[in-house]
């Protein structure tokens, strides 16, 4: 018997797709590599200018002096310095908080816990709160609350703590980046299997002794991040601190807790509106923008390599 | 049956509102393998992790009724729970050793007990892991992960780990299902070794690792206790019809 194959049209043919399909199809890849070119170019753009004008001002000596001739020459030493103790002072806050909120988030409050989901919810929202409010609060709380208070109990009134300072602004800042740690570490304790929780329990362990020999030592790389990305985001911003402590200029690095200090990125908003001579102080402003980013990019860098490891040990 | 170590009355276990253990009552005698059989979903697990109150985890259990461990009520209010669980070891179904090395893995129970001098924890964790067979394999490497190791040496290490608490009773709940055979026969040849000084409670999918390792069978069925008796009774001519109809495997 002879075999026939009736010919029919073919099923698959690039003819048989509609014609609107195919444009619809080409103008949405367009529209969405347009869209990364951009991303892109404009994170180019800006790199490159920072880098362009700051390039030549960019040296150690630099990095390492003090402004000098009303800050239009010299280094942003001062900035650098105020900028570290900053995110220390504000770590030592806001790490063994942030940690401790997120231990009793994930281990200790009930699964259909009300008040656990009102905790949620406030970290939810202190995270989507704008840093200049951080800031007003800062100044009404801390300062003029706690650092007031404290001066009447203590100094007879004297003005000490009632002032902005180094603490104060730190303190600021811990709370803008409470959430930050809070979540990361919340990530780092979930990712610790039920089975080793289980493990431990079963062997008669209480549950702060699981989550002190079991829980903790596997999340202390998410603890890490948390406070990696607390310390990138506390580097960078300004608002927090304008009330609660930055100085314009000083001629000391700051000795207590009590003392302003400089800081780089409230150093940036002075070059660019409070220079008294635009020519001069321009490259600075550049510099010190390089050397902001410089610090915020590779905290960040870092914090995304222990992220991903994390990441990969908990498949 | 004489030498009762556990007398279950009325026990019965709420997920919410969902009852997935009805109104249990049985004895598990001292020293012997008690195996739990019966299809996925019977309860067989959830009663075992009510004998060391590992149910109480889930916010939503509810549990009524009495669990009488050597007469005591493990539900009872003045019971510290994480006594029982040192005298009520247990070993999972997927072997869980903590990321640490095996000598760290045996001593994690000690440890947390408050023992620190290292000549006491060196003796109770070779022992432990003579106990559990695997001292031989495991001596000259005791500070390498437990991580490293096979499915089956992982397991043995949990039951060696488990035995370095000194607990009365073991539970295990299908500890070599996740296993290859010859990691399964080491494991019930352990079984059958350590009751001599435990009492073992197991629960098992796999019908003739219950009827070889097991000298009691409790057969449960939609949260409910069918029938217990010798192995050898309940596979060689049980007295439900449902329980024979399990076993010869026309359900489940």
């Amino acid at each position: 018997m002879e075999h026939t194959i009736d010919i029919v049209e073919n099923p698959f043919s690039k003819a048989n797709n509609t014609k609107g399909k195919a444009i619809k199809e080409t103008a949405v890849v367009g529209i969405t590599q347009i869209a990364v070119i951009l991303i892109i170019a404009i994170l180019f753009v800006i790199l490159g200018i920072i880098i362009y004008q700051g390039r030549d001002k960019f040296s150690w000596e630099f990095i390492s002096s003090f402004p000098t001739d009303g800050m239009t020459k010299g280094g942003i030493f001062p900035a650098l310095i105020g900028t570290f103790i900053l995110v220390i002072v504000m770590s030592i806050a806001a790490v063994p908080f942030g940690t401790i909120t997120a231990i009793y988030l994930t281990e200790y409050a009930h699964e259909k816990s009300k008040f656990a989901a009102a905790v949620r919810f406030s970290i939810r929202t202190l995270a989507v709160v704008p840093s200049i409010i951080f800031g007003l609060f800062g100044l009404g709380f801390f300062i003029q609350f706690v650092g007031t208070g404290m001066d009447s109990a203590f100094n007879g009134g004297e003005l000490h703590w009632g002032q902005p300072n180094i603490l104060w602004a730190s303190l600021t800042m811990a709370l803008l980046t409470l959430p930050v740690i809070i979540v990361s570490v919340e990530e780092a304790l979930k990712t610790i299997p039920r089975e080793l929780r289980e493990a431990s329990l079963a062997l008669g362990a209480t549950k702060w002794q699981t989550i002190k020999k079991v829980v903790f030592p596997g999340s202390i790389s998410g603890i890490m991040t948390g406070t990696i990305l607390a310390v990138s985001r506390g580097a960078g911003e300004v608002a927090p601190i304008l009330f609660t402590g930055a100085a314009y200029y000083l001629a000391t690095l700051p000795g207590s807790l009590s003392d302003q200090f400089m800081n780089l990125g409230y150093h940036v908003y002075i070059m660019s509106t409070q220079s008294s001579d635009v020519e001069k102080t321009m490259p600075i402003q550049f510099a010190t923008t390089l050397v902001l980013l410089i610090l915020t990019l590779s905290l960040n860098l870092v914090a995304v390599v222990i992220r991903s490891r994390i990441r990969r040990k908990a498949k | 049956m004489r030498d009762i170590k556990i007398q279950v009355n009325d026990l019965s276990l709420y997920y919410g509102e969902k009852k997935a253990l009805n109104n249990i009552t049985m004895q598990i005698p001292a020293n012997k393998v008690t195996a739990l059989i019966g299809p996925s979903g019977c309860g067989k697990s959830t009663f075992l992790r009510c004998i060391n109150r590992m149910n109480d985890l889930i916010p939503s259990v509810k549990i009524t009724g009495e669990m009488l461990v050597e007469g005591i009520d493990i539900y009872d209010k003045n019971v510290d729970v994480v006594n029982i669980r040192k005298k009520i070891g247990m070993v999972f179904q997927k072997s869980n050793p903590f990321p640490k090395s095996i000598y760290e893995n045996v001593a994690y129970g000690p440890r947390i007990n408050g023992l620190k001098d290292k000549t006491q924890l060196d003796e109770i964790v070779e022992t432990s892991l003579r106990q559990a067979a695997i001292w031989e394999e495991f001596k000259d490497r005791l500070d390498d992960s437990a991580l490293g190791l096979s499915g089956g040496q992982q397991q043995r290490l949990c039951i060696a780990r488990t035995l370095a608490v000194s607990p009365d009773i073991i539970l295990m709940d299908e500890p070599a299902s996740a296993l290859d055979p010859i990691s399964t026969s080491k494991i019930e040849e352990l079984v059958h070794e350590l009751k001599e000084q435990y009492t073992i409670i197991i629960v098992t999918h796999n019908m003739q690792q219950a009827a070889r390792t097991s000298d009691h069978t409790a057969f449960f069925y939609m949260g409910e206790l069918i029938e217990m008796g010798k192995t050898n009774a309940i596979f060689t001519k049980p007295e439900k019809k449902q329980t024979e109809d399990y076993i010869t495997g026309r359900f489940g």
